[in-house]
């Protein structure tokens, strides 16, 4: 698989295939950043359009047990943003399409500016903030635009109409709808709610709309294929690295995974 | 000094850093409360359980020998000691549950260092007929185990985090992980002046009758009011409380006093004025203990209830507007001040307490024997009498050691 030169190519090669993109989720640095490229490039192998590039931070409020433990990994090893940042170069190097999942204080941290600066640098096309909506986005707004990184937003359940056209009208590369009003994390079951907050989105925007939050079988990715236009995957990835007694073995659980849930998305 | 903005911004501090599945949440309780604050009903209701049920007004209390420990300058305690549950906490919790009846919603939950805020909210639930459920470091549980067992008598599931440094950092974040799941029918009773929009206001709002009652009982006491007005610092909602009575009063100098741990130069305290910086932390910001990553450091405090790498964000904008000077006080400058108030004025206080008391010391003397200062005394010290038996090396034979637990 090639890389895509923006997110907008990206979806546009899996609407040509007539099906939705799969995106998944890995941190950097976990379980070592070494090891964390060599998973994200099995991922892409496997069948990953975009890949979430996930920066570790000490305080996950967004983030179930499995990513919180696999955070915690990637800290103990030492991952900081710098990492996350070479972990990001190398991995599109290898052709992935890539963006970064961060939550936001190591970014204000490591300076607004200088991060877009350096994602830019490092080929990342865009950056999802889970804890931070536009309103509070004033400087990440000016940078993103001066380095044509792209923000993605989030839009929940909860969110009002009026709400969803507030936020999509700053975001840009695509949609994140989180499916259920809850943390990450594998469910057995998705609720209605992901299909209908989809729905209510999308007269508000032309951009993509990926689903993500609770999406781990290829079944569940096929089903959300059929209403948005991404399925993100994310603890179910981490909780194969987790279960894998050695990274040789984590790198087999996760091209079978990637797999099924390609399968998914084309079904 | 009020919020500067409708976005809850206190200077460049507050706001909402969340996600998105929270901000339905937290607009419908910035609606429920500006309407309640509003509503004579609401008003009178939440006055009359103040009265009735909390105790208020409590007394301020002239401590003679203790003042002569500060300097020989004259000193009132506030007694928040003196309220039901035995601290301030229940000022705030009260008016978050009858908020959250408001609102339609059957349970609340909060998260809690000391246990004190745990307490105050399972007592309001039980008193409302709310469910409640508790989120606690597993550290704080043990070194708190007697609130642990309160909570419980009084119908709260307390649940102890086993995640990260365990204690009250992470029972936030636990608290936020359930709250972003149950909101529907959930209110998250947040336990002090920090967090997103409209929190820091609104917590501030239920303490303020501390510093309203003390400004017109200093008044009546003393014919004047204090030079200055000190409290313990850990989210600061005791010390926003009784700072809110005297912020407009240019004269009163406003003292915050965090835990300084074993020290600030070891790196094991919780003084994010002394050493933190400017950072988002728990859906607001303001100063965080934080490395040079923006990844939040660990707190170290001897007092679960200020062992928090966090503070409220209008303390940050206090602080940087000189309103208000902060200082740290460490584990065993608290603990002298809270045996010299043991010992001079019969009045055990909570271990957070005593880092205002060890404040209110080292202000007396520089201030002199002229000075007339106020101490929040902010909680009582039932539950720490064990930590303090160890620390003072007293032996209290078995039944201690069963209420500190395992």
């Amino acid at each position: 698989m090639t890389r895509h030169a923006s997110l907008a190519a990206a979806f546009a090669h899996a609407k040509s295939e007539n099906r939705a993109a799969l995106i998944g989720y890995l941190p950097a640095g976990f379980p070592t950043a070494a090891d964390s490229v060599r998973l994200i490039n099995q991922m892409v192998a496997s069948g990953c359009d975009i890949i979430e590039v996930g920066l570790p931070y000490s305080d996950p409020l967004m983030d179930g047990p499995a990513i919180q433990e696999a955070v915690d990994i990637a800290l103990h090893a030492g991952t900081t943003p710098e990492t996350v940042l070479e972990v990001v170069e190398q991995v599109v190097a290898a052709g992935a399409t890539a963006v970064v999942m961060s939550y936001w204080n190591p970014i204000e941290r490591y300076g607004v500016e200088r991060f877009a600066t350096r994602l830019e640098a490092a080929g990342g096309l865009g950056v999802i903030t889970p804890d931070l909506t536009p309103e509070e986005a004033g400087d990440w707004i000016a940078a993103t635009d001066a380095h044509g990184i792209e923000r993605i937003f989030l839009v929940a359940p909860s969110s009002t109409d009026a709400r969803i056209a507030k936020v999509v009208e700053s975001t840009s590369g695509f949609v994140y709808a989180a499916s259920t009003m809850g943390v990450t994390g594998a469910r057995t079951t998705l609720g209605s709610a992901a299909g209908e907050l989809v729905a209510r989105t999308r007269p508000a925007t032309d951009l993509p709309i990926c689903v993500g939050v609770g999406v781990s079988t290829g079944e569940q990715a096929a089903t959300v294929a059929s209403y948005a236009d991404g399925v993100i995957v994310g603890s179910a990835f981490v909780k194969r690295v987790l279960d894998a007694a050695t990274i040789d073995d984590a790198c087999i659980a996760i091209d079978a995974l990637t797999r099924e849930l390609a399968e998914g998305v084309r079904s | 000094m009020t919020v500067t903005d409708s976005a809850g911004h206190f200077g460049p501090y507050g706001g909402r850093f969340v996600p998105e599945a929270l901000t339905a949440a937290l607009d419908q309780l910035d609606a429920a409360f500006r309407a309640a604050i509003i509503d004579e009903s609401f008003r009178a209701e939440l006055a009359g359980l103040e009265h009735d049920y909390t105790g208020r007004p409590n007394p301020l209390t002239l401590a003679r020998r203790f003042g002569a420990e500060c300097g020989g300058a004259t000193v009132y305690l506030k007694r928040e000691d003196l309220n039901h549950t035995g601290s301030h906490k229940i000022n705030n919790v009260l008016g978050q549950a009858l908020l959250t009846k408001r609102m339609g919603k059957t349970r609340m939950i909060a998260e809690t260092g000391a246990g004190q805020h745990g307490v105050a909210t399972a007592t309001a639930a039980a008193l409302m007929g709310l469910e409640c459920t508790v989120y606690m470091g597993e550290s704080d549980t043990k070194r708190q185990a007697l609130n642990v067992a309160r909570m419980r008598l009084l119908g709260a599931e307390v649940v102890p985090v086993t995640i990260g440094s365990r204690t009250l950092k992470d029972a936030i974040n636990e608290a936020m992980r359930d709250w972003v799941s149950s909101v529907e029918h959930t209110h998250y009773c947040l336990g002090t002046v920090t967090g997103p929009a409209p929190f820091p206001e609104m917590v501030r709002y239920f303490h303020s009758v501390i510093g309203r009652e003390a400004r017109e009982q200093i008044l009546a006491a003393e014919g004047r009011l204090p030079d200055a007005v000190a409290a313990c610092v850990g989210g600061g909602s005791n010390a926003m409380g009784l700072f809110s009575g005297f912020i407009d009063d240019e004269s009163v100098q406003l003292r915050g006093y965090e835990a300084g741990g074993q020290g600030v130069e070891t790196g094991k305290h919780a003084a994010r004025f002394a050493q933190g910086s400017p950072g988002v932390l728990h859906g607001a910001r303001t100063y965080v203990m934080q490395d040079e990553w923006g990844q939040t450091i660990e707190s170290h405090s001897i007092s679960a209830g200020l062992d928090y790498p966090g503070v409220g964000p209008e303390h940050a904008w206090l602080h940087d507007t000189g309103r208000a000077v902060y200082e740290p006080v460490t584990d065993t400058e608290a603990m002298d001040a809270f045996a010299v108030l043991c010992r001079t004025e019969g009045i055990i206080p909570a271990i957070e307490t005593a880092h205002g008391l060890a404040g209110a010391m080292r202000l007396g003397k520089t201030m002199g024997p002229d000075a007339l200062i106020i101490v929040n005394l902010s909680g009582r010290g039932d539950k720490d009498v064990a930590t303090a038996a160890r620390w003072f090396g007293m032996d209290l034979g078995a039944g201690v050691e069963v209420s500190e637990g395992r």
